[in-house]
């Protein structure tokens, strides 16, 4: 049975500004109401993935604020002000990103689920490590599990990712 | 099941000062919520059972490294991804940036911070063991003010310390250990990446003329809290590191630790390998690497 609460005991929706994809967005929402449901369901971006809902696939992968975050770990009251990333907001309009090129020509995607987290982790490790190592690159995506065990050809995605951009590896 | 969401309460203090004033207003009555690396995955969950928290993500007061001739101080935000990169920390500290690189994922590592991973008081936390072997300090502050703690007083049992309801982890604070101390540090887990540990050692040892001179030993995972092991460490000091010095000191940790089965490991796994590692370390002592 869902447990009752009283009005003074439950939180009303927050009004939070934030800019998503270059956009300055609005957003009506509960506090701790986890980003990934708000980009989904609110702005209807839903590119960005839920696995498994604990910071353990990475899915879910936003980039905020030019770092790499799981949304599912990020509660809506948090990104007062800041710069969202998601899969959406990659390519410039039909020009698609070195990475996801990358990962067309290597058949990097499978079913797809996990591709929009690795394509922003890839981006993200480039950000940070333009010549990445392969081990830079394995460290890189640890955190995002594809359940189609694809990873060599995503791996390969990465370092054609590299080559395309002039970065090599 | 998923948690009642209208339930939580998540406020935004503007500074430190409004966040302290909360906590003295309504002693227990507020959580502070950091990164949220812990905290989000029990409210999906539905195991949060706390409903008003504030955040403290954003308070500048909390955030940054400084350095003394002496000392490394850490703002109780500083993530794992800010370790990493710190130069001094990775010159002086190899074990604090090892356990923050072993600590989940990127995405992890950036959102998780430091002061969340003590404050939680999680027994398998991955920074506790080597901040134990650094003999790091704790700032805790409240609208009375503040005060430091070692942290080897700081956890006294499954998820509790010496922190009071109106308290904050503000900074940590460790001492820069001399350039002859050797540090080795062991995380086993399930997979090297985004696994929580079985068990997770720190050790920091001088020695001096073929003896130990200082030696700190940490683990985490092998009971309630993570903890230091000055029963073994004083089986070590003074000690040359022979055969029969590594038998004893296994003999000492053997008892000085209590690891249980749970669903990551088993105790009798969980104590083999913490022997295992602690040799480990002794040898590479023994033969100065």
């Amino acid at each position: 049975m869902r447990e009752v609460l009283s009005v003074s005991e439950t939180s009303g929706k927050i009004s939070v500004n934030c800019v998503v994809n270059g956009d300055a967005v609005t957003l009506a929402a509960y506090p701790l109401a986890r980003l990934l449901d708000v980009l989904r369901e609110e702005l209807r971006l839903t590119g960005t993935k839920e696995g498994c809902g604990e910071g353990e696939c990475g899915a879910c992968s936003v980039i905020i604020n030019g770092e790499l975050v799981n949304s599912c770990l990020v509660p809506v009251a948090q990104v007062r002000g800041a710069e969202i990333k998601t899969i959406e907001g990659v390519a410039s309009g039909e020009q698609l990103d070195a990475v996801q090129e990358a990962f067309i020509e290597c058949g990097g995607a499978q079913c797809g689920i996990c591709t929009p987290g690795m394509v922003l982790a890839a981006l993200n490790l480039l950000e940070q490590i333009p010549q990445p190592t392969e081990a830079d690159i394995r460290e890189g995506l640890a955190g995002n599990l594809c359940r189609c065990t694809g990873y060599m050809k995503i791996f390969e995605s990465v370092v054609r990712a590299c080559e395309r951009t002039g970065a090599g590896s | 099941m998923r948690a009642y969401l209208p339930g939580y309460e998540l406020v935004v203090p503007r500074d430190l000062a409004e966040a302290l004033a909360l906590l003295r207003d309504e002693p227990g009555a507020w959580k502070p919520f950091a990164g949220g690396t812990d905290l989000m995955v029990l409210f999906e969950a539905g195991r949060l059972a706390h409903r008003k928290f504030f955040s403290i993500l954003q308070l500048p007061e909390l955030r940054g490294v400084e350095e003394t001739s002496e000392h490394v101080t850490l703002g109780a935000l500083t993530t794992y991804t800010e370790v990493q990169r710190h130069a001094t920390l990775r010159r002086e500290f190899p074990m604090l940036c090892r356990a923050a690189r072993e600590t989940g994922g990127v995405a992890i590592q950036n959102r998780g911070t430091l002061g969340g991973n003590i404050a939680n008081a999680s027994p398998a936390a991955d920074s506790p063991p080597a901040l134990l072997a650094y003999d790091a300090q704790l700032e805790l502050i409240s609208a009375a003010g503040s005060r430091w703690v070692a942290y080897g007083d700081f956890h006294t049992g499954y998820k509790q310390t010496v922190m009071r309801p109106d308290e904050l982890v503000a900074r940590i604070r460790c001492p820069r250990p001399s350039t002859n101390a050797k540090q080795y540090a062991r995380k086993v887990g399930t997979r090297r990446a985004q696994a929580i540990s079985k068990i997770c050692f720190a050790g920091l040892a001088e020695m001096f003329d073929g003896r130990v001179a200082e030696i700190r030993l940490a683990f985490g995972s092998v009971a309630p809290t993570v903890v230091r092991c000055r029963r073994t460490e004083a089986v070590l000091s003074g000690q040359k590191i022979d055969a029969a010095t590594i038998r004893a000191a296994r003999s000492e940790l053997a008892v000085e630790i209590a690891p249980i089965d749970d669903v990551r490991s088993t105790a009798g796994y969980r104590l083999r390998v913490a022997l295992n590692v602690l040799e480990e370390f002794l040898s590479r002592l023994a033969a100065n690497e």
